[in-house]
This record gives C-alpha cells, sequence and structure tokens, in this order.
C-alpha cells in the first residue's frame, strides 16, 4: 500500500489503511442504511470475559483491589442530611503494570497483534493508553509507536502529556509529538500505512471486551465485601470505552439493577483543537471535550465503527468543575492515603456529591483510579494554569471558569454532579446519525429498531425526533 | 552550541508536518495560523549540527529526517512549588471529620 502522502491523498485512502491495520472488515457488520450488528462486531473478537481475563492475567493486569473508602464516606456523612451518606468504594486501577485501567484496553489488543504476526503495535493517543499500548507491547516483544499531540505552538507541553512521553520512552516505544490539531489522525495513518502496524486504537472491540473484566471483577467484589452488588457505579466519561467496557462486564456479572453514571468534567467554552485552549485546560481526558462528542456521536473515531457507545448504557451524565476534582483528589490523598492522578478522581468528585443523597446502607463504586507522578498532578497542573494567567483560588465551585478560573471548594458540602439532559444528548445523536445517512438512502426498519437500542429509547421517540429533524431538514 | 554532534548521540528532530496554508478545514482560526510541529528522539544516524538536516533511527527502528534540534533531551516536567490553594485541603477535612464524630457523626453547619 502507497501513494501520495500529501493530507488529502492520506485521508482518503483512509478506509483502506484503516482496514489493513485493524484486521476488522467493518461493512461485513452493516444491517441497514445506517444499523450494524454491534454485538456480533463485540462476540467475533472471540473473547469473552473468562478468556479475556486468561489473557490479562498473563501480563499482570487486572484483579485489582476494591477499597472501602471510610474516611471518604465519614465526611460525605458529616455534611449530608441525617441517614444520607452511601458507602464509597474505589477500584484501584492504578495498581495495574502501567498504572491505569487503560492495561486492560491494550492488552487484548497487543495479544491480537502478536498472535496475528503483525510487526508491531501503535496507538494515536495523549493519555495513559499509550503508556499501556507500550507496557504491553514490551511485555510481548513487539515494537510499539505512539502517536500525541504534546505542545502548543509556543513549544510548551502539556505537564500531564510530557509524564505520558516519559512513561512510553521508558517501555521503549518511540513517540511522535506533535502540536496541537485534529491531523495528528493523518500523521498516524502515514505511521500506520509505513510501518504496516496493528492500530491498537482505543474504540476497536479488543479494546472494549478488555474493560469488560473490569466491570466484572468490581461488580463480584461489591457482593463479597457488602453482600450486594453496587447501587451505583461512577465511571469517568471520556471517549466512552470506560462506560461501555464497565457497563458490559457489570451486566455480564449479573449486576442488572446498578445504576451506571459517566462523570466527566465541566470544560465548557474551551475548544478541542485551538492551539490557545491547548495549555487551559488543566486535564488532558475525562472532560466533556470529549465525552460531549463522543456520546452525541461515536462513530467520529479512529475506526469505520465505534465499539464504544456509552448511550446504550448510560443511566445518568454529570460533569464535575476542574476544581472540584483538585480538591477530591487532594482528599482522596490526605485522608485515604492514596496519592493518583487527578484525572481518574472526576468519578471520585462526582461520587462525594451523589453518595450524600443516597441512604448509608447504600454502595456507591468509583470504578478507576490512575498513577500519579512529574506533571501528572494537581501542582504540576494548577502551577501551569497559574503561569498562563488562570486564577487559581478557594471558593464557591460554582464561581470555577474554564480557562480563566479554577475554584477550589472551601467544604466537602460544595461538591456538585451537575446532571447532563439525556434527552438532549440523544436528540443531538439522532441529529447526527441522520447526517451520517449516505445521500438519498432512507431509513429501513433495522435503522430504526438499532437507533432505539443506541439510545435506550422506544420506537416512537425515535420516530418523532427523527420526522421532526427530517422537517427541518427538507 | 555550535560543536557537531557524533552519530549514534540520543537526540531530538523537529520538522513541519504542515505548513499554516495546509491545515484540515475544521481548525480553528488559532490553530491555522500556525504549522502542525513534529518531535521525535532517535539515535543520531550521521554526524550533524543543531538546526541542520538529520536523520535519526527510532526506538522502533523507523528512519526519520528532521532538523536536529536537541542533544540528549530532557524530561523538564516536574511538580512546581506547592499550591497554596490546596494547601489547607486536608487539615480542613481532618478538623471536620474530628467535629463530626465528636457530635456524633455529624457536622452541624456544612
Amino acid at each position: 500500500m502507497s501513494g501520495a502522502t500529501g493530507y488529502a491523498a492520506v485521508m482518503a485512502r483512509r478506509a483502506a489503511i484503516m482496514r489493513a491495520s485493524v484486521g476488522i472488515d467493518y461493512d461485513r457488520y452493516r444491517t441497514g442504511a445506517l444499523a450494524f450488528d454491534y454485538e456480533r462486531l463485540l462476540a467475533d473478537t472471540g473473547y469473552g470475559i473468562e478468556s479475556a481475563r486468561a489473557v490479562q492475567a498473563a501480563t499482570g493486569v487486572g484483579a485489582t483491589p476494591l477499597l472501602e473508602l471510610h474516611h471518604l464516606t465519614a465526611l460525605v456523612r458529616a455534611v449530608a442530611a441525617p441517614g444520607k451518606g452511601a458507602r464509597l468504594f474505589l477500584k484501584d486501577e492504578a495498581r495495574n503494570p502501567s498504572g491505569s485501567f487503560k492495561d486492560r484496553r491494550a492488552s487484548l489488543s497487543v495479544h491480537e497483534a502478536k498472535r496475528r504476526g503483525y510487526p508491531g503495535v501503535a496507538a494515536a493517543t495523549s493519555g495513559n493508553y499509550g503508556a499501556a499500548v507500550a507496557s504491553q507491547a514490551a511485555k510481548l516483544g513487539l515494537p510499539c509507536i505512539v502517536v500525541q499531540e504534546a505542545f502548543d505552538s509556543r513549544g510548551i507541553a502539556q505537564p500531564e502529556i510530557a509524564e505520558k512521553t516519559r512513561a512510553c520512552e521508558a517501555y521503549g516505544a518511540e513517540v511522535i509529538r506533535l502540536s496541537v490539531g485534529p491531523e495528528l489522525f493523518y500523521v498516524f495513518l502515514r505511521v500506520l500505512e509505513e510501518t504496516g502496524f496493528f492500530n491498537a486504537s482505543l474504540y476497536t472491540p479488543y479494546s472494549i471486551v478488555g474493560i469488560e473484566t473490569l466491570g466484572y471483577e468490581l461488580a463480584l467484589q461489591a457482593l463479597d465485601a457488602c453482600g450486594r452488588f453496587p447501587d451505583v457505579v461512577i465511571a469517568t466519561h471520556a471517549g466512552g470505552g470506560n462506560v461501555t467496557g464497565t457497563a458490559r462486564g457489570l451486566r455480564g456479572a449479573g449486576a442488572t439493577e446498578t445504576e451506571i453514571v459517566a462523570a466527566s468534567v465541566d470544560l465548557a467554552g474551551l475548544h478541542m483543537a485551538s492551539d490557545r485552549d491547548f495549555n487551559r485546560k488543566s486535564f488532558t481526558t475525562g472532560h466533556t471535550g470529549f465525552s460531549m462528542p463522543f456520546t452525541t456521536w461515536p462513530d467520529r473515531a479512529d475506526v469505520p465503527r465505534n465499539a464504544a457507545r456509552p448511550l446504550r448504557y448510560l443511566d445518568r451524565f454529570v460533569t464535575v468543575t476542574q476544581g472540584e476534582v483538585f480538591y477530591a483528589t487532594e482528599l482522596l490523598a490526605q485522608l485515604e492515603g492514596l496519592e493518583r492522578g487527578p484525572a481518574g478522581n472526576t468519578s471520585l468528585a462526582a461520587a462525594l456529591a451523589i453518595a450524600r443523597e443516597l441512604d448509608r446502607d447504600r454502595v456507591v463504586v468509583v470504578q478507576e483510579t490512575e498513577y500519579t507522578g512529574a506533571g501528572k498532578h494537581p501542582i504540576a497542573q494548577l502551577n501551569l494554569a497559574q503561569s498562563l494567567g488562570i486564577e487559581v483560588r478557594r471558593g464557591d465551585p460554582r464561581e470555577n471558569r474554564p480557562g480563566e478560573r479554577i475554584v477550589i471548594p472551601e467544604r466537602p458540602g460544595q461538591i456538585a454532579a451537575r446532571a447532563v439532559d439525556l434527552d438532549r444528548v440523544r436528540r443531538s445523536y439522532l441529529r447526527h446519525a441522520l447526517e451520517s445517512l449516505p445521500e438519498g438512502a432512507v431509513l429501513e426498519a433495522a435503522d430504526y429498531a438499532f437507533l432505539v437500542e443506541e439510545t435506550r429509547s422506544s420506537r416512537a421517540y425515535v420516530e418523532e425526533i427523527v420526522h421532526g429533524l427530517q422537517g427541518t431538514r427538507g | 552550541m555550535t560543536g557537531t554532534v557524533a552519530a549514534g548521540s540520543w537526540v531530538e528532530i523537529g520538522a513541519v508536518v504542515l505548513a499554516p496554508g495546509e491545515r484540515a478545514p475544521q481548525v480553528p482560526e488559532d490553530t491555522r495560523a500556525v504549522p502542525l510541529e513534529l518531535r521525535a528522539k532517535g539515535v543520531l544516524a550521521a554526524p550533524a549540527r543543531i538546526g541542520e538536516r538529520a536523520e535519526i533511527r527510532t526506538a522502533a527502528g523507523r528512519r526519520l529526517a528532521g532538523t536536529l534540534v536537541a542533544v540528549n533531551p530532557a524530561y523538564g516536567h516536574g511538580f512546581g512549588a506547592p499550591v497554596p490553594a490546596l494547601a489547607d485541603v486536608g487539615r480542613e477535612a481532618r478538623a471536620l471529620l474530628k467535629r463530626a464524630a465528636d457530635a456524633g457523626g455529624r457536622e452541624d453547619d456544612p
């Protein structure tokens, strides 16, 4: 496979490069103008929860402890109404080999790359996932290339990504660092085309099945510790894989009544492709800059059909502020003796608010932590923010303004989990779905059934919105 | 630094992938005004000077060419000074827990 290397020429070869690099012919799963067989796509990985666990155990991935947060529970109860304040638990995913739950996502992909004889693996990611793929590649003896969006036009690196560069290089990977922009995907395609490496995308079915073990483990651990499945599981939400895989794993364990809550850091007002805004976010993941676009249209990913489809699983979607997450990170270190990276504590911040409203016998599980260290720490982020003129102070978290002011709460009772209107999210999803409909195509019965599953709604709901949108389009 | 860097040194190269006029149509104005830049590290293939064209062999075994920008580049990220806005969070929370414990589990004025 070769050809011109200009932007338009490479992007035009995107489908062929993807098919070769993930080894999945996504067209096989098409069942309508929009619809595809999602369950068959996942089943065709050949992995179930037990076989995924076996692959993960071989490299020390998974089987992380579920820790009860006694002091944080007491803190929540201290500021809750009488009788309120659920038991808080934390799945300590930082204890995976490269320090995050991303090892679960990387393990099956790298295992498959090796099994199918690819000469190496590549991933487009600025986050923990790069370190996870690099770690798994090191273990399996495959070369690895990680492509990161890492620095702005002034050459200032986002400190958390600088740490991820170091971690990937520590595991022996080649790291391609880029300045800000979505054309990272173009560079990634060129890498795949040149090397013939496996695309260890975050959004393949292997990646999602790899996370199912997390939901499965925590369901059984909660059952063991509390005599019941979790009442609520809160997942930090970005591209949708964490929510999707965890929810599927919970169902696989029989925890069908558990409420699935997605939590994101609110970065409203900051543009994800802006060179100026890049270093003003103070978070590299777990934020609305990813979760909103990926929930309302998952198929914007680097594979034709995203196996992370969060809207199918979400019961609630909430946001927290940057300051609330830094505050929660500090509380976790100081009261529970667990110093963990900030972005993974997005769900913890939401949990401190959600547990406050629930009865004391309820069980709330925060389903991940991530490692912390140089750059990947509230102090590093807040120092960078201040150097860019962003105000950092104590106060009411409602005064937090992304890119302008980070407000660290004064009291735990101020932390709030602000609801995202899922009806609006569903309508936005359906609008994107219609926009993706090929010219001249019409929705068939299979498409309506698919859209009902995608939005966890009813035929009447989908029809009403679709007809309304088609009316306004015509 | 004006000297020649020896072949075999661990170095970093830089390159412009897309000039401002070649950026993707969907990028915002501030991003479109600057080039898409690349940095990569590897072993220098032949002697070169900083600012000159150089070729490297990367950790994954690829040959990449660009402008030599650094020799044995440092990891400069760290923590920085403690941030005053976080300094009292732990102490306050422990005091709140103690008051609540003394009052039978609940803080009266949350």
